[in-house]
């Protein structure tokens, strides 16, 4: 290194110094609000949502937040240092957005227990790390009440992820929404074991589609398998975000993540110190889940899909109520009963009308 | 007019180890022209991006935590290389090695004994051992290229963790969803200094260094590998065995290579999770080769390799940078690198004529022999 470079060099350092001194000095400083992302934030599902939620936070709090993310963190070893780093560089929030990152993040809050955390999907929780997830199959269920009565086929096809309690409970649910409208219906599913990979996750869509099904859904986070289903002239929903305009044609609604108001009012909650350690399962009523408009169907269609999303945010209806039958055909869910919390959280079983076994 | 790469009649000592610095540099010039592109006053850009991840002391042991694997991997492959064998599969070899080891620690997850952890230690190195010797034995047997076998072993070794973390190794507290349980405390890599991540496998790391210098310089097996590459005839004609080193190279880059499975599992992470690494068995390859195949140059590529992972995500903290500026930053660099070596090696002419262009042209291999004549 020659000595020009390096006095470039300690100069850019000495304007960094200065302007971290600049900030601290500076009053009322704004509170600032960290974001771990698993996906790139350009992914038009997941973390694009969770993106929305902390562009939302910015804009109704103004300067008194500064928000900061970090994108396409590996689920490993680098997730710890990516978090700790954030609560060193004096983050007093900070959401880790993804399953992966639970034991990580439980490991950080323990050394800044000053900072607090708000951990999606987990289920651990201390005194300063709350969990959130939204009920999506809530949307699920309402997803499959339409496909139900589009299809021609009767073959719902479902691109899927990891055979989580989460996603079980998203197919389930889509088969019951379905079979509510329509007793013919069977959905297959792939698994691409992945969130985020859309050359995977459209091969899996084509593979559905050669199988006569004509409705795609998914729970994987790009828009791939939708413009897959709108290239080979099927429906399909959108996933995480209304993704309307990768498929202007094809798509019928789109469960949205609204992670918005829950990350503006965690945000306040830190800043007048009323923030408390908490587990939130919130869906369609709390608007935590969402319909984007229900497009490319007759309007009776619609018009069921309304009225269900309106049963389910009323509380009048629980997608889960039984009388509901696992693959063997035994009466898991007697009639009239509905599957509590508990058991909804570790689903590992498929309802009858799934085809294949669940991996293990 | 036509250009013509021509061969130089003598390559220069110097310039091959002046090559990667050249490059370095070069890639820095780079960054500074992205980052004004970007909008961001370059120089202080550059700062976060190589200066303020290891501006204290935490800084320097998360960079040895993450550069562990990435060295680790890069010696073993570098043995390999330099022999021409051409192990892709390291990613797989540090699944299985971390899947051997981590299945001791789940197995025994109320073990309080000293042994557990080189148990574990040891398991993973024959697990990485053991999924190498697949590609050995189809190459010796059969001829099978390695390139090849060792690559798709990667994903059967990446889906078999997924299947044993999402099923018979699940966590049955964990309420179904895909993790093994945490391994106990005596199956953790001990930590090297206080308050930090820095494991047992940096010292691993280290001595793998020193392990591969020696085997280079002094043993017999590693006069054989650089022969084996530099004149290929040469090491027929006087009897080595390209089987017996075949079977050497690939052992060792799998033994190293489960090695760094089994120490990001018991170390950093502490369970098994359906990803434990990033990719660090592809990214080893860059780092072999940046390091010129020497084993001090594979420890000083894997830390600038690491630095280039910490800086992305400081300068997305402190200065709102995008991630892709990481993937732009490695690709350049290796995209320098390769131009310095074909610049070290070949002089650009004119040629009249697109058939002239032609003339003379090496044969595939030719400048790999003269790069190891010339160490």
């Amino acid at each position: 290194m020659n000595t020009a470079r390096f006095k470039r060099l300690a100069m850019g350092a000495a304007l960094v110094g200065g302007m971290l001194l600049g900030a601290a000095m500076a009053q009322a400083e704004p509170m600032k609000v960290g974001f771990v992302y698993v996906g790139p934030v350009g992914d038009h599902g997941w973390s694009y949502q969770h993106d929305q939620g902390r562009q939302a936070i910015e804009k109704a709090l103004g300067d008194k937040v500064q928000t900061t993310f970090v994108e396409s963190v590996p689920e490993g070893a680098d997730a710890e240092r990516v978090i700790t780093k954030l609560a060193k560089s004096g983050h007093k929030l900070i959401f880790t957005t993804s399953f992966g990152y639970m034991n990580p993040t439980i490991k950080v809050a323990k050394r800044f227990p000053k900072v607090k955390f708000e951990h999606a999907t987990g289920y651990k929780r201390s005194k300063n790390v709350s969990t959130y997830v939204a009920r999506f199959y809530e949307g699920r269920y309402i997803a499959g009440v339409i496909a139900g009565r589009m299809t021609k086929s009767n073959i719902i096809g479902y691109v899927a992820s990891f055979p989580i309690p989460e996603v079980v409970r998203g197919i389930n649910a889509t088969l019951l929404g379905a079979r509510s409208v329509n007793p013919n219906v069977t959905i297959k599913v792939v698994w691409v074991s992945s969130w985020y990979d859309p050359g995977k996750e459209g091969d899996a869509a084509k593979a559905l589609i050669d199988q006569g099904a004509d409705i795609i859904t998914q729970h994987t986070d790009s828009p791939a398998p939708l413009q897959v289903a709108a290239n080979r002239g099927v429906k399909g929903f959108g996933q995480a975000s209304d993704m309307i305009k990768f498929a202007p044609k094809a798509q019928l609604t789109a469960i949205v993540d609204d992670w918005r108001n829950y990350y503006i009012s965690r945000t306040k909650a830190v800043m007048d110190g009323t923030w408390k350690s908490s587990a939130t399962w919130d869906g369609i009523k709390q608007g935590m889940v969402g319909m984007a408009p229900y497009t490319n169907m007759p309007a009776e269609v619609a018009k069921q899909a309304r009225e269900t999303e309106e049963r389910i945010s009323s509380g009048k209806f629980h997608p889960f109520t039984g009388p509901i039958k696992d693959q063997s055909g035994k009466v898991v869910v007697k009639s009239g009963e509905v599957l509590d919390d508990g058991k909804l959280a570790v689903m590992n079983w498929y309802v009858e009308g799934v085809e294949g076994k669940l991996p293990k | 007019m036509f250009l013509r790469l021509e061969p130089r009649p003598q390559t220069s000592v110097l310039q091959v180890y002046l090559s990667p610095v050249l490059a370095i540099g070069l890639t820095l010039i780079t960054g500074l022209i992205i980052f004004a592109a970007l909008g961001k006053e370059p120089m202080t850009a550059l700062y976060t991006y190589f200066v303020l991840p290891i501006s204290d002391l935490e800084g320097w042991t998360e960079l040895g935590v993450k550069a562990t694997p990435l060295v680790l991997i890069g010696i073993g492959l570098s043995l390999g290389f330099r022999a021409n064998v051409w192990n892709i599969g390291a990613e797989g070899q540090l699944t299985i090695g971390a899947l051997a080891g981590g299945g001791i620690a789940i197995f025994n997850h109320q073990s309080e004994s000293a042994l557990l952890l080189p148990a574990m230690i040891l398991a993973g190195i024959l697990g990485g051992m053991a999924w190498a010797a697949i590609p050995a034995w189809l190459k010796t047997r059969f001829n099978a290229n390695e390139i090849l076998t060792s690559l798709m072993l990667s994903y059967v070794a990446v889906l078999l963790l997924s299947y044993l973390v999402h099923g018979p190794w699940r966590d049955p507290e964990g309420f179904n969803f895909p993790e093994s349980r945490m391994f106990p405390d005596a199956g953790a890599m001990p930590i090297l200094l206080d308050e930090s991540r820095l494991h047992l496998g940096a010292l691993f790391a280290l001595l793998a260094v020193a392990g591969a210098w020696v085997v280079l310089s002094k043993a017999m097996i590693g006069f054989q590998l650089k022969v084996v590459g530099a004149a290929p005839a040469a090491a027929r004609h006087v009897g080595f065995s390209q089987n017996r080193l075949v079977w050497f190279s690939l052992l060792a880059a799998g033994g190293l290579a489960g090695l760094a499975g089994v120490s990001e599992v018991a170390g950093p992470i502490g369970q098994l999770t359906p990803t434990i690494s990033p990719g660090y068995g592809f990214t080893a390859i860059i780092v072999a080769f940046l390091g010129r195949l020497h084993p001090v140059g594979v420890l000083m590529a894997g830390l600038v390799m690491a630095l280039t992972y910490l800086g992305g995500e400081t300068a997305q903290i402190e200065i709102g940078l995008p991630k892709a500026v990481t993937g732009i930053f490695q690709g350049v660099l290796l995209f320098y690198l390769l131009a310095c070596d074909v610049l070290t090696h070949y002089r650009i002419r004119l040629a009249r004529s697109y058939a002239k262009s032609f003339e003379k042209t090496p044969a595939a291999g030719e400048p790999a022999a003269e790069r190891s004549a010339a160490e």
